[in-house]
């Protein structure tokens, strides 16, 4: 009897000890990261941090409605979706993409409602999560203060406009920049419903698929990507298609 | 005091701590001290930082003009206490009434004080004040988050008087208005052609680096190149110290036509916004002050419509 006691009381110990040293392991140093550990991934998964995953922000966010990031997993072979998520956010998850033909990276700007680290999370064709991130810290609000957008009429004439422009890059292949009129409102601000971004295809004039973009809450209003293509990939026209929550279409060609 | 058990002589002390800190922090003091720059003229020059807890707001300058119609104050400062400060330092160098308070614009800094003077004498440009009606919560909001304590009470008080440009006599003082824009939609100068001193708001930084949330670069260049040909003796700048010379013009209209190069470039070499972040500054601007953050917070307010440029033109899509 006490021999099973004691047992369950080591075994305790041993996985308080054993938790500890997880959240001992993330770089960051998150008293969140093993909720985010259990939220985002299978327990199965294999979950590494892994520096060659590098997320860009200012250290410092005054504007917490449009903060900018930079998520670049091209150090990594074989990367298949990349998630981007905020431990302490209302709304973690922040956009989620596949880079089917396009380079692993990709440039954004977000909400924020605190101080929170930001980090992309990268599944590789073994399976594996890798995951990298940074700090920004900043006063915050950004996920409850209603879109700029929503307290005008004007974005309604103009939503899901696209405006786009392919630059070449001077390290080879190409890059896109597009940016989207669209409130984005996160849900959270009295009265005004979820309305964001859902999917968005990034295809060649072939019509073959580049990027894949799932958007959440979070992405901040008339939201900018930075995209980069490969030399093996660069189209003489691109195309982007998708949707919002609310079933309105985007379509456009990106001319260069 | 031996008759009370040790106990309650200990809480007596902890009540006698607590009062003291409570009252210290009910009266913050900026220790605002004017310095004569000219004849009836002082000013009182705020630090060249960010706003914090430990500054209170006091990053900004103000000053007055002793006329012998009153005291005409030039900006009212970041808080109501800064405000009751500045009047009683007014006090300690006149017994004239303040008949005029000039708020040059509605950033929060130069507007919050203005509790502390009789409604009737706040006077600033029409755009000014439905700046101060429309933004003037928010800003105050903020002011509590970024300086704590000191705002203790502060509530923005929007002037009624409208002022246009042009002269003014106030007294023995033959004062100029000059309505300019650039810095935010309404930046007022004020010339005192008695004195020649030049009291140029925030159209004029010296040491430090400009802020730019409401700023229009090209207008407010061309207002430098207006405040450049207008002749004076003394300038006071919005922040950084009183100088005797253009040099804070020069240096502010640099770090603008730069910022502005800057931003066009990287908005047509189609640079994501963390790439001009990680950009180097130029050496000849390294050495002002805040100037990391105030890059950082520029960039943030003001890339996003170079962008918007960059991208649009003749190629959006119908």
């Amino acid at each position: 009897m006490i021999k099973t006691a004691l047992v369950a009381l080591l075994l305790a110990c041993t996985t308080i000890v054993g938790q500890a040293a997880e959240r001992g392991t993330d770089p960051l140093d998150s008293p969140r990261w093993s909720d985010m550990r259990k939220e985002m991934f299978p327990a199965s998964a294999k979950v590494v941090f892994d520096e060659r995953v590098k997320v860009t922000a200012p250290l410092t966010a005054e504007n917490a409605m449009n903060v900018p990031v930079s998520v670049d997993a091209s150090a990594l072979p074989g990367v298949r979706e990349v998630l981007v998520f905020a431990d302490f956010n209302p709304i973690v998850r922040i956009v989620r993409f596949e880079p089917t033909g396009a380079q692993p990276s990709l440039g954004f700007r977000i909400k924020l409602q605190q101080s929170t680290p930001v980090r992309a999370a990268v599944r590789t064709s073994d399976g594996s999560w890798h995951v990298g991130g940074t700090w920004v810290n900043t006063a915050g609000g950004g996920c409850t203060l209603p879109s700029t957008g929503s307290a005008s009429p004007e974005w309604q004439k103009r939503l899901g406009e696209v405006s786009s422009r392919v630059w070449a890059r001077k390290e080879g292949g190409e890059r896109i920049r597009l940016r989207i009129i669209h409130p984005i409102d996160t849900g959270l601000a009295a009265g005004i419903p979820a309305f964001f971004l859902q999917d968005l295809d990034l295809t060649d004039d072939k019509g073959k698929a580049l990027m894949h973009i799932e958007g959440f809450e979070p992405i901040a209003e008339n939201p900018v990507f930075t995209v980069d293509i490969p030399v093996a990939r660069a189209s003489a026209g691109y195309r982007v298609s998708g949707r919002d929550n609310n079933g309105n279409a985007i379509s456009a060609v990106i001319d260069k | 005091m031996n008759a009370l058990p040790r106990s309650a002589r200990a809480l007596i002390a902890l009540f006698a701590l607590g009062w003291t800190l409570l009252l210290a922090a009910a009266d913050r003091d900026y220790g605002l001290s004017p310095v004569r720059i000219a004849d009836d003229t002082w000013a009182l020059v705020g630090r060249s930082e960010d706003f914090s807890l430990s500054n209170g707001g006091n990053i900004v300058n103000t000053a007055f003009i002793v006329t012998r119609d009153g005291v005409v104050v030039i900006d009212s400062g970041p808080s109501r206490v800064y405000g009751e400060q500045l009047k009683r330092a007014i006090a300690r160098i006149t017994d004239k009434p303040v008949s005029l308070v000039l708020n040059t614009h509605h950033h929060p800094d130069h507007f919050l004080g203005n509790q502390a003077f009789a409604p009737e004498t706040l006077a600033a440009l029409p755009a000014t004040i439905k700046g101060i009606h429309s933004e003037g919560g928010s800003f105050n909001e903020n002011m509590y988050r970024l300086a704590g304590d000191w705002m203790a009470g502060t509530e923005p008080v929007a002037p009624t008087r409208q002022l246009a440009a042009g002269p003014l006599a106030m007294g023995d003082h033959r004062l100029e208005l000059i309505a300019l824009d650039g810095h935010t939609e309404a930046d007022l100068v004020i010339l005192d052609r008695s004195t020649g001193v030049l009291f140029a708001g925030d159209l004029v930084f010296n040491g430090r680096t400009p802020t730019t949330p409401h700023a229009d670069l090209p207008r407010w260049q061309a207002a430098l190149d207006r405040l450049e040909k207008t002749p004076f003796t003394t300038l006071v700048p919005g922040h950084g110290p009183v100088a005797g010379d253009a040099g804070p013009i020069r240096q502010t209209r640099a770090w603008l036509a730069w910022l502005d190069r800057q931003l066009r470039q990287a908005a047509e070499d189609g640079l994501d916004m963390t790439e001009v972040l990680a950009q180097p500054l130029p050496a000849e601007f390294r050495g002002l002050a805040v100037v990391n953050a105030e890059y950082r917070r520029s960039v943030g307010q003001l890339y996003p419509a170079y962008e918007q440029r960059a991208l649009s033109g003749e190629r959006r899509k119908p």
